[in-house]
């Protein structure tokens, strides 16, 4: 029964992840990412993505704050960074938008970049979402895994 | 008779203006109906494209309909005008006849009178004084002819007026009985106004021409007349259409000008006018429909109601016109009728003079009763409508005893009460006559009516009150309408007293009664009066007269005329006979109901369908332009529909890929974490392989959405240095499997005047490779083969000097045909490769030198395109036929992505293929020469190695091609090569070079198998082994090895061949650089590089214990390369900005490499570059000056660590800022394994 659990969560995840790639949501770069978690560093992906979104909301909260302000310039500056951790944990859609931001912030286009901010953190709490939901699955998944093969597991 | 003299031009003119309109009618019933003129196709075309063409065509329109309008109007105007002047002239015309007639008649009859009262009577002062005033009238008449003739005749009323005037004045001329030689005069008078309302309103010549006889004189005067009533004419007829022409002209100006002002106001706001534009593209039509639609209701309702006005114009016109002559006849009738009665009253009263003075002016009495009779008989002329004249006496009651003993009779009563002067009954019988006052017997009578000799006419109450009435007046007096007993007509009786004493005039009434002695008494017969006048009159049949007396108002009595019948008009003359007291008029009516008014129901008939029919012409004209539109706008509906679908498509595409792509990530991932583990050679390299294609797999889904992107013009092309023969290694890398799997012989080769380095986008130049050769492997079943090489395009510009083997191969296919078998690289026939760039208009037109152009060509010998499929082989998803994709699958998007690259690179692409033997693609790109970089000469050094440089090789081959693609690789490795054509002159080759020194002795010899003849392998092996037993005393290395070249071999044949043990490797076909190195390596014994292609192992190597220090603002992109670096074994030291940095890289330090990312806060990654430089720089200067020993930089005697940036957008520009500021290599963020790879080498190989 326990590893019945297992093989569908570890189907349940596949699903998810494909479904987040389908929607465009995340990309290649994820999946790099989980490669790069290995016995070294076991909770590598999940590190990652608690300074991303600790980051991210960060961001977000300035740059609202920056929007209000108008200073299209630093509005710039935390995009690039935005985009830049986006693009490294492989949040396609989030990066998109923040193309589509700092382009707005180019041109100091106030309407465009309200509407991009707000499409900005819809994207952003999708994903958290999506990838919260993510972690969860794996995290059972561990414990299942854990449980019942713990010495296959590890080898594998 | 001028009428139809005047008629003739008239008419013809009206023609020809008719069917001027019928035939501009006609051309735009053509224009519609038919195909549109082009300038109108033109302009409906561009209608609803440009608002200012709308507008334009709005105003022609507006302009064309003004034209009808005028068309119409006009021809309205025309009818009516001719109408009313034709019927004028020609009512003139029965007018005049009918006058003149009458005249002559009433001239004669007057001068008739004038014989018979010549002699007997002077005339009255009321004849002199009308004799006067006629001359007095002609006079002036005349005078204002001569003097001012302008005057006379200023136009058709006028001139009618003018005429009447005439014709009165001669009427009374006819009056003056005395003036004979007013005759003459009188003629003359007449016919010059004649003229004059002749020439007003015809202008004709005949009759200037009657006028100038007649009058002789006047002829500078007639001529001068003539032009001023021509003048006068024109402007009087012409004034009014004028008028309207003028309106008009007026009113489309006015429309024009309103038009422009609101263009130019619209031109003056641009955005306005793009508002307007924008409206127009959807809302023109349909407005500019309706506001059509609109127009041409108004217009044809207009045109209706036109027509309809016309004819009520028209017809009351006629009616009118009907209703004056009606007004004129009786008018003439009812006065001639009083005339005639006045004539007879004046007779009556000479006849009442006479007696007067014959019977009771003379005594004894001049007459008695036979005298009276015979003179009033032989005057009954006079008194034509008399039926018979009597008088009566006046006798007082006293002495009627005296009167009757006189006469010998009694007076009589009139018997009856009906009052009749003649009667059927004898006067004998008649009751003597009762007693009163006085007696009015009757003495004298005409012979037709004596039998009332000895009446008393006092007896008769009508006649008593017409006696009493006439006396006390003087005048005659009539009595009203009674039978006449003979006749049975209506008559009247006329009375006139008789005086005996000269009254004076102002006598009062008792005086008249007083001098009255007698009475005449004289009856007339109304109906042969009116009968007779009526006879004289033209026109008689035509109207109805009717006569009515109507003192009595209420109870009007007829004197004449039959019954009644309404015909509508009527028309009521009073009639004057000279009694006050009576009151006569005369009822004038047509005997018919009016005619139809056929000219005015055919001019508005005409207008009518006039207006129909261009109503019907619009219409067809608007559904028309309205239908258009509608296309236009199902065009443009479908437009955007197949926009959407092309977009949908798009859309699909990327969906599509994406699905793809997300499980060949998967799969890929899992290929590169297979390469990771221990590998032999071989499955190392099918698990490449299997990457590469995966990776080509994803790159082609790429392209499929490139499609999308070329599609909309937004594909560029890169510009980076690369190899075009490792382009060709690649492509053949890719297929060989599938070639070997088909058994087809893959080969490439390159023209040694392509440059090394060019200067392109090499994946879609190898893109455009991969899917011709794609393309032509698919097609190609189990014979011959693929040949893919390039040339310069300048190599095929003359063809007589063709200098290369493959090209003069492919030229001579063109000159002997019976030889093409043998001489094609598989044996099989080709197309002739020449034709496919036959097309070519830009081959090599460049004469730039840095430009090149190269020429690809890919043979096979496949199946070939049919040729009906051969226009349409470029075009998106089509394949030759539906059967194929079936067979072959594949979408069908190569040939046309193929060719929009080539577009883009500024090439060309064609092809010849013939069914059955194979086709040859051809294509052309332009590219620039690039210089060689560091990096491809070291990519060529690691690959080929320097163990092949300066060898020597021998190939043998019979085919001469095949044979030059062997040469080509060999020589791209640094051989020379010799090539022979069979084995035994390979023996010699080698007889003749083994006694030759080591370096050049032939390193190897490859055979291929078709030059593998086992009859003549004695020789060959013998010499051979001859070498190789020589070669136990020297190197084995340097013997020749022997290789076998080979397309395909059964297993029997391999092992055949093996168990020689003379042939150290088979070569399996394709020859590419990679395994023809590493089939001699490991012929050698040598195997090295096994890492070379396990870059994961090799980065370990390099990098690992290494010390990195990683400089990066973003946590998580810190975070996320910390673990990749981590992975390879390096020792990662994350720093969060660039002044951190700084203080970790002063020397000394133990990094030994730093990656940077560009963009941070505070100092980016270029300044912290700079920085770290200026340190180093500083430390370095301080070594050398000897000021610092190095010990104390960590013994490191030149301080240089390697700066790569991280940059998420690695173009051209950052890179050279990167090196501009002392960065030595750059990676992307995030890291791509083989790139970080190559910089990760970069910098310590050339750090090492």
């Amino acid at each position: 029964m326990l590893g019945f659990g297992a093989d569908l969560l570890w189907a349940d995840m596949n699903r998810l992840l494909a479904f987040l790639f389908h929607q465009g949501v995340l990309d290649e770069q994820f999946l790099q990412l989980q490669q790069l978690q290995d016995e070294a560093s076991p909770n590598f992906v999940s590190e990652v993505l608690n300074i991303y979104f600790h980051e991210s909301e960060k961001l977000l909260t300035n740059l609202r704050g920056l929007l209000m302000e108008r200073d299209y310039k630093k509005m710039g500056v935390h995009l690039n960074q935005f985009m830049g951790s986006s693009s490294s944990i492989g949040a396609k859609r989030v990066t998109n938008v923040c193309v589509a931001f700092r382009a707005a912030t180019l041109q100091t286009n106030r309407a465009g970049c309200l509407r991009a901010l707000e499409m900005l953190e819809h994207e952003y709490c999708y994903l958290k979402n999506k990838l919260h939901q993510l972690f969860q699955i794996e995290q059972q998944r561990a414990l299942v895994a854990g449980v019942r093969y713990p010495v296959q597991n590890q080898n594998q | 008779m001028f009428c139809s003299s005047w008629d003739l031009p008239r008419i013809f003119r009206i023609v020809t203006l008719v069917n001027l309109a019928r035939m501009s009618v006609n051309r735009r019933l053509s224009a519609s109906n038919g195909r549109l003129p082009p300038n109108m196709k033109s302009w409906k075309v561009n209608e609803p494209l440009h608002g200012t063409n709308y507008l334009k065509t709005c105003r022609r329109k507006l302009l064309l309909l003004w034209f009808f309008g005028f068309v119409a109007v006009g021809t309205v105007w025309f009818i009516l005008s001719f109408n009313s002047k034709y019927l004028v002239s020609k009512e003139n015309e029965a007018i005049c006849e009918e006058r003149a007639r009458v005249l002559l008649q009433r001239y004669n009859v007057s001068r008739k009178e004038i014989h018979a009262l010549a002699s007997l009577f002077y005339g009255s002062d009321q004849i002199l004084s009308n004799c006067i005033d006629e001359r007095r009238l002609k006079m002036l008449l005349s005078s204002g002819m001569i003097s001012t003739p302008q005057l006379t005749c200023p136009g058709n009323q006028e001139s009618q007026k003018e005429y009447i005037c005439v014709a009165e004045t001669v009427e009374t001329i006819e009056q003056c009985p005395i003036l004979d030689d007013y005759d003459q005069t009188r003629l003359e008078l007449s016919f010059p106004s004649k003229n004059h309302v002749s020439l007003a309103s015809h202008s004709a010549l005949s009759t200037d021409l009657v006028s100038y006889l007649l009058r002789g004189k006047n002829i500078v005067q007639s001529w001068e007349l003539r032009a001023s009533a021509i003048w006068d004419h024109l402007s009087s007829s012409n004034f009014v259409r004028g008028c309207w022409v003028l309106i008009g002209i007026i009113m489309s100006c006015f429309c024009l000008l309103w038009r422009s002002q609101k263009q130019k106001l619209v031109q003056g706001h641009p955005a306005a006018q793009k508002k307007q534009m924008q409206g127009l593209a959807r809302g023109p039509s349909k407005s500019a429909g309706r506001w059509r639609k609109k127009l041409l209701v108004i217009f044809v309702s207009l045109g209706i109601i036109g027509s309809f006005w016309l004819f009520w114009h028209l017809n009351m016109d006629i009616m009118q016109r009907r209703e004056e002559m009606l007004a004129n006849m009786c008018d003439e009738r009812a006065r001639m009728l009083q005339d005639q009665f006045n004539v007879s009253m004046n007779h009556v009263h000479a006849l009442a003079i006479l007696v007067s003075t014959f019977h009771h002016g003379k005594h004894p009495s001049a007459i008695d009763q036979k005298i009276f009779g015979e003179y009033t008989e032989s005057t009954a002329f006079e008194r034509p409508l008399t039926s018979g004249v009597a008088y009566a006496l006046k006798v007082l009651h006293s002495d009627r005893m005296h009167f009757e003993e006189q006469h010998g009779w009694t007076i009589k009563k009139m018997e009856t009460e009906n009052e009749a002067l003649v009667q059927d009954c004898i006067p004998e019988n008649l009751d003597p006559a009762p007693i009163q006052d006085e007696y009015a017997p009757v003495i004298f009578a005409q012979e037709t009516v004596s039998h009332i000799v000895s009446i008393d006419m006092m007896s008769g109450k009508e006649d008593r009150e017409n006696i009493l009435r006439a006396r006390a007046s003087g005048k005659g007096v009539l009595t009203s309408p009674f039978k006449l007993l003979k006749s049975n007509h209506l008559g009247v009786v006329l009375t006139f007293a008789v005086y005996d004493t000269n009254l004076p005039l102002d006598a009062t009434p008792e005086q008249r009664i007083e001098a009255t002695v007698g009475y005449l008494g004289a009856s007339y017969d109304v109906p042969s009066l009116v009968d007779k006048l009526l006879h004289q009159l033209a026109s008689k049949q035509t109207i109805v007269v009717n006569v009515y007396d109507t003192t009595n108002a209420s109870a009007p009595i007829t004197m004449y005329g039959t019954d009644v019948t309404d015909t509508g008009l009527l028309h009521i003359s009073s009639l004057d006979f000279g009694d006050p007291l009576r009151k006569h008029e005369m009822h004038c009516r047509f005997k018919q109901r009016p005619p139809l008014p056929w000219t005015a129901i055919n001019a508005s008939v005409g207008v009518l369908v006039i207006t129909l029919l261009l109503g019907h012409i619009f219409y067809a004209a608007i559904n028309r332009i309205a239908k258009v539109e509608d296309d236009y706008r199902q065009m443009s509906e479908l437009k955007g529909r197949a926009e959407a679908a092309d977009v949908a498509k798009s859309q699909f595409l990327a969906t599509v890929s994406h699905e793809i792509r997300t499980p060949m990530n998967g799969v890929l991932g899992m290929l590169q974490m297979l390469m990771h583990t221990e590998l032999d050679e071989n499955q190392m390299d099918c698990a490449q392989t299997a990457h590469n294609s995966g990776k080509d797999l994803i790159s082609v889904i790429n392209e499929v959405l490139d499609q999308a992107k070329i599609e909309a013009g937004k594909l560029e092309l890169e510009a980076v240095t690369f190899d075009p023969r490792a382009i060709l290694d690649e492509v053949l890398s890719r297929f060989s499997e599938k070639s070997k799997e088909k058994e087809i012989e893959l080969a490439v080769y390159a023209s040694n005047q392509v440059p090394e380095v060019v200067i392109g986008d090499p994946k879609r130049f190898r893109q455009i490779i991969t899917n011709l050769v794609g393309n032509s492997l698919k097609f190609t079943h189990d014979k011959g083969h693929v040949f893919v090489s390039v040339h310069l395009a300048n190599e095929v510009k003359n063809p007589l000097h063709i200098m290369n083997a493959v090209l003069r191969e492919g030229l001579n296919l063109n000159q002997d045909i019976s030889n093409r078998t043998s001489d094609t690289l598989s044996g099989f026939p080709v197309c002739n490769k020449w034709k496919s760039w036959a097309h070519f208009k830009k081959l090599s037109s460049t004469n730039e030198p840095e430009i090149i152009q190269l020429l690809v060509i890919v043979e096979d010998t496949g199946i070939g395109i049919p040729t009906d499929a051969q226009s349409c082989i470029f075009a998106p998803f089509m394949q030759a036929d539906s059967s194929t994709s079936r067979t072959y699958g594949g979408t069908g998007i190569g040939l046309s992505v193929s060719k929009c690259l080539v577009d883009l690179m500024g090439g060309e692409i064609g092809f010849v293929s013939e069914p059955g033997i194979g086709s040859t693609f051809s294509f052309t790109g332009t590219f620039r020469k690039g210089g060689r970089t560091s990096l491809d000469a070291m990519w060529q050094n690691n690959l080929s190695g320097s163990e092949f440089l300066g060898l020597r090789a021998l190939v043998v081959d019979r085919r001469k091609i095949r044979a030059e693609v062997t040469r080509y690789h060999l020589q791209r490795l640094g051989m020379s090569v010799d090539v022979t054509y069979s084995l035994n002159s390979a023996c010699s080759c080698l007889s003749n070079t083994c006694n030759m020194s080591i370096p050049t002795q032939l390193a190897m010899i490859l055979i291929d198998k078709d030059a593998w003849s086992w009859d003549k392998e004695g020789s060959f092996l013998y010499a051979i082994k001859k070498h190789r037993k020589n070669g136990i005393k020297g190197d084995p290395i340097n013997l020749p090895k022997i290789f076998l070249l080979a397309t395909h071999l059964s297993a029997n044949e391999h092992d055949e061949l093996n168990s020689f043990g003379i042939i150290d490797d088979i070569l399996m076909k394709p020859l590419w650089l990679s395994s023809l190195i590493r089939s001699y390596r490991e012929s050698l014994g040598i195997v090295k590089k096994q890492v070379n292609r396990k870059n994961v192992m090799k980065l370990g190597n390099l990098l690992m214990h290494k010390q990195i220090l990683l400089v990066d603002d973003n946590a998580v992109n810190r975070k996320v390369a910390e673990g990749v670096l981590q992975r390879y074994g390096t020792i990662v030291t994350t720093v969060e900005s660039g002044k951190a940095a700084l203080k970790f890289l002063k020397p000394p330090h133990n990094f030994d490499a730093c990656f940077m990312d560009l963009q941070m806060p505070e100092m980016d990654g270029f300044e912290a570059t700079r920085q770290i430089r200026n340190l180093e720089s500083e430390a370095n200067e301080k070594i050398a000056c000897g000021q610092a020993s190095a010990e104390m930089f960590g013994n490191i005697s030149y301080w240089h660590i390697p700066v790569l940036a991280m940059t998420a957008d690695a173009t051209q520009g950052s890179n050279e800022e990167c090196r501009k500021c002392g960065m030595d290599d750059y990676v992307s963020k995030p890291f791509d394994e083989e790139q970080l790879y190559m910089a990760m080498e970069r910098v310590f190989n050339s750090d090492s």
